[in-house]
């Protein structure tokens, strides 16, 4: 038996990780993977909870996390793409003009 | 201590050791391999709790899609190492301090004030019926039945997006 704290903990420091990958990394696709870690520890949290709950509601919603977390990837994906054919760069701190 | 717990305690430091190496390879490629092997790590942690189609979702999905989506971007713009700039010195350890305080906090108030009640026992023999999966498919078909439509269109904005973005611009004449 392993208490409900432990997973949330464990959550909370991969999610603590994460947060760290966006403010210190200057790869754009690093960060991008930052905030996949985020939401991955969310999930986490989220299946624990549904675990202990008896209930299916928390799967469910880590499924629709899934699914945005894919569209988030390809619009994303596709702008750092954009972003290098015109700067030569994916260095965050080379992106800092509005026109491009 | 059960075996449960040494099992959780053994791949939680895999899930964080896998996360760091993610933080602090210089290479792209590597972080993208350790994030694969860290979403490989969670999903095992699904089938603990007795969630074995969204461990097998996070595979495919995750494992499989995103992560091979991004080990080509990184391919294809040669992107593994970037040149070092860095324009605020004080920047990483104020970020390391930050996250530190982030995580001591959050663990803090997890484990003494804030107790989620409750136990997560090993799964079951039901958990690998049919009718279990039965019963989400359920759950997601009639409570959940807009909220899914509602992610197909989300679907289908991002693949016309990505398309309009990447696509190349005509010249008017």
């Amino acid at each position: 038996m392993v208490p409900i704290n432990y997973y949330i903990v464990l959550s909370a420091i991969l999610f603590t990780i994460g947060a760290l990958g966006v403010l210190v990394r200057r790869n754009a696709l690093i960060i991008f993977m930052s905030i996949e870690l985020m939401l991955n520890a969310a999930n986490l949290a989220m299946v624990a909870f549904s675990s202990v709950l008896q209930s299916f509601s928390g799967q469910i919603f880590v499924f629709f996390v899934i699914a945005v977390a894919a569209a988030e990837v390809a619009v994303g994906l596709a702008l750092i793409v954009e972003i290098f054919k015109s700067k030569r760069s994916i260095d965050v701190d080379q992106i800092s003009s509005l026109k491009g | 201590m059960t075996l449960d717990l040494v099992f959780f305690l053994i791949l939680s430091l895999i899930a964080i050791a896998t996360a760091l190496g993610m933080l602090l390879s210089r290479n792209a490629i590597y972080s993208a391999l350790f994030l694969v092997l860290n979403f490989v790590t969670v999903a095992v942690f699904y089938l603990l709790l007795g969630a074995p189609f969204i461990a097998m979702a996070q595979i495919t999905i995750y494992a499989g899609a995103i992560m091979v989506l991004f080990l080509f971007v990184i391919m294809l713009l040669g992107a593994e190492n970037l040149p070092e700039t860095q324009t605020l010195p004080w920047q990483k350890y104020l970020a390391g301090g930050l996250a530190a305080v982030l995580a001591v906090e959050a663990t803090f108030i997890f484990l003494t004030r804030a107790r989620p009640a409750g136990e997560i026992a090993p799964p079951d023999e039901a958990v690998n019926t049919i009718a279990n999966l039965r019963e989400l498919g359920d759950v997601l078909f009639r409570q959940y039945l807009l909220p899914f439509e509602v992610t197909s269109i989300l679907l289908l904005v991002a693949m016309v997006g990505a398309i309009v973005l990447i696509r190349k611009e005509k010249r008017v004449h």
